[in-house]
């Protein structure tokens, strides 16, 4: 028998490539074919009325309250993750299976659920409700309420992408480097950050793009006054249902563009951090 | 600088990993200390370098009392096992680590760095790797990098811990020897962890012996090595053969091997047995005179020749001596037993020395 004769991966030829075709259909399926359309929508009617959409006051303002929540969100769940992360890869304490379990809760609740938490907590009829309007202080349907469901929704990307790393370069090198005379904050400037930089700017920037496209919860707590707590994502529904349809799509080419920019972002990175640790090889 | 350790004792939950330890370390000394895993040796380094604390006990480094100094004011290198070199640091910057990290005040200039990190790299013989990343440099020459970076920061004492582990066996006599010069020529008090018997008694001026968190001996190596102190220090070293064994009216009787008859002066009653190689005497057959058959010879051209004999269907460790060095597996041969080291229920190891053929005592 001829077939008993084979190397084991020869006649597994037909299946890689079967594999292979398959996938890269389904990538262009779901993944390309929705892409193009934005774009080739956005742009049906010529460049002119796509570019007027995205400069357009409401979509002008939109952009500027996305990147200004961005601005606050990312660098604290940066701050946020890297704490968390350094705690669960470095030390040992009660409790450290609940904080892994609950850095993965926005990953597993639906961020609708997310936002209507904010809603009942600081929302007029919510528990804190009474007290923040006694003082003056408006969190839901403005832009407090965006941040901390943007923060939520988002915490996950810094800490998730970190801990699996920083768990398995363990903590030798850190207590090398405090007997060799370091204190705490040396040992984290000198020795943590360096090992994880490349995790962790990746980490950020998958942050900050969800962040940026963040609809769900967002959409929950903002009330979608126009100009004023209207995000990108929810501007474009508003326009998507005013059947606004050239307006919507520039303006979600726009936040498709943020996504591709981050992602090429991102395989540069990679590739960069790959030549580095190849050439130290 | 003089290390004491008094009756230091560490818990994790319910298990203690050290039980009461104490250890005296002279100035300059070089001290091994040999147990098996789990024994407590890491712990008591980590306890050593400030990376964990004692429940109980005093830590003493220098005379002064070390409990409340964390480990980076303790000035105490360490060789970790794995080297924790800092990845993403070059050679160079691995070794500067300890002085760049020091207070303004106590902080070299760069070219004062600079001159003592190449004299650093000078004297672990690496000057050319100064460059190189520590994952492009061999196991041995990490171990080096290693051993520069702990003594960049003068401590007054160098924590070894199982740094020979991660080199094969021909880089790992070299480099034995090379460190025994190095502590000859700098003189730090140097505490050595390893689980290798031979790697202590080499290296070591006194050889501390751990059994599960108590030290069961603490005495030179020629010492520990005839001299053992309790069964398990005596299993522990060498190739020894552990037997049950029978004292009554001085003679000692193995029912394993009846052909074995030694004095010894121990009280009648059951007896822990230990033989080792040069306690078994291997002959070649005479004629066809024979009790055992060689298991395994090792091929070391010298005059005494080690090899695996089974008697009785009992493997023991044995020198072959006088023109046995040529025997094979599988050949016969005669076996005697010249000596035992023997253990009573409670009490020191005493010698047996083998009754001569002839005494009336043999049946």
């Amino acid at each position: 028998m001829s077939s008993l004769g084979q190397r084991a991966d020869e006649d597994s030829v037909l299946v890689r490539w079967g594999l292979v075709a398959a996938s890269l259909a389904l990538a262009v399926v779901i993944f390309l074919l929705p892409l193009a359309a934005v774009f080739t929508e956005a742009l049906r009617r010529g460049v002119a009325p796509a570019l007027s959409a995205i400069l357009e006051e409401d979509a002008q303002a939109a952009m500027g309250l996305t990147l200004l929540v961005a601005a606050i969100a990312v660098p604290v769940n940066t701050v946020g993750g890297l704490a968390a992360a350094w705690a669960i890869a470095k030390f040992d304490f009660a409790g450290k299976r609940l904080l892994i379990t609950l850095i993965e809760l926005p990953f597993s609740v639906s961020p609708v659920i997310s936002g209507l938490v904010y809603v009942l907590l600081f929302g007029a009829q919510g528990y804190f409700g009474p007290w923040l309007r006694a003082h003056d202080i408006q969190i839901i349907f403005a832009l407090p309420g965006l941040v901390l469901a943007t923060i939520f929704v988002t915490f996950p990307f810094v800490a998730r992408t970190l801990v699996p790393l920083m768990q398995e370069q363990g903590r030798g090198e850190e207590e090398a480097a405090a007997t060799l005379g370091a204190g705490g904050w040396q040992i984290f400037r000198r020795i943590t950050l360096p090992n994880v930089r490349w995790a962790l700017i990746s980490g950020v920037l998958l942050c900050n793009a969800r962040a940026m496209g963040e609809f769900g919860a967002v959409s929950v707590v903002s009330g979608h006054i126009r100009g004023q707590t209207n995000t990108l994502p929810l501007h474009v529904e508003i326009l998507y249902n005013e059947y606004m349809f050239v307006g919507a799509f520039a303006v979600a080419s726009l936040l498709a563009l943020l996504g591709l920019v981050t992602l090429a972002a991102k395989a540069l990175l990679e590739a960069f951090a790959g030549r580095r640790v190849r050439a130290a090889a | 600088m003089t290390v004491e350790i008094e009756d230091v004792v560490r818990r994790f939950g319910a298990t203690a990993a050290l039980e009461g330890v104490s250890l005296s370390l002279r100035a300059g000394e070089f001290v091994a200390l040999l147990g098996p895993s789990g024994s407590g040796k890491t712990t008591l380094l980590r306890i050593l370098a400030g990376l964990d604390f004692p429940d109980s006990g005093r830590v003493c480094i220098a005379g002064a009392d070390v409990a409340q100094v964390p480990a980076r004011r303790r000035g105490v290198g360490v060789v970790f096992q794995s080297y924790a070199l800092f990845r993403h640091m070059t050679v160079f910057e691995n070794v500067a680590f300890g002085l760049r990290v020091r207070p303004r005040r106590f902080r070299p200039g760069n070219a004062d760095i600079l001159r003592r990190v190449r004299e650093l790299l000078e004297l672990v013989q690496i000057p050319e790797l100064a460059q190189r990343y520590p994952d492009q440099v061999s196991g041995g020459q990490r171990q080096r990098v290693a051993l520069a970076r702990a003594l960049a920061i003068e401590p007054q004492l160098l924590l070894l811990d199982e740094p020979f582990g991660a080199l094969d066996a021909l880089v790992r006599k070299d480099v034995r020897r090379w460190l025994r010069g190095l502590h000859e020529r700098l003189g730090i008090t140097s505490l050595l962890i390893t689980h290798d018997q031979e790697e202590a008694m080499e290296l070591a001026d006194r050889v501390a012996i751990l059994e599960r968190g108590r030290v069961v001996q603490f005495d030179t190596p020629s010492a520990v090595t005839t001299r053992p102190a309790t069964p398990f220090v005596a299993g522990f070293l060498g190739d020894a053969t552990r037997l049950e064994g029978h004292v009554a009216e001085g003679l000692l009787r193995l029912p394993r091997l009846p052909q074995a008859l030694l004095r010894v002066a121990l009280a009648d009653g059951p007896a822990t047995v230990f033989l080792r190689p040069r306690d078994v005497a291997v002959t070649p057959a005479n004629g066809d005179v024979a009790d055992a058959i060689i298991r395994h010879a090792s091929a070391a051209p010298d005059a005494h020749t080690r090899c695996v004999v089974e008697v009785n269907g009992v493997q023991l460790d044995a020198v072959a001596t006088d023109g046995a060095g040529c025997m094979v597996r599988g050949a016969a041969c005669m076996v005697t037993i010249r000596g035992a080291l023997v253990f009573a229920a409670v009490g020191p190891g005493m010698m047996a020395e083998a009754v001569p053929a002839g005494s009336g005592l043999r049946q």
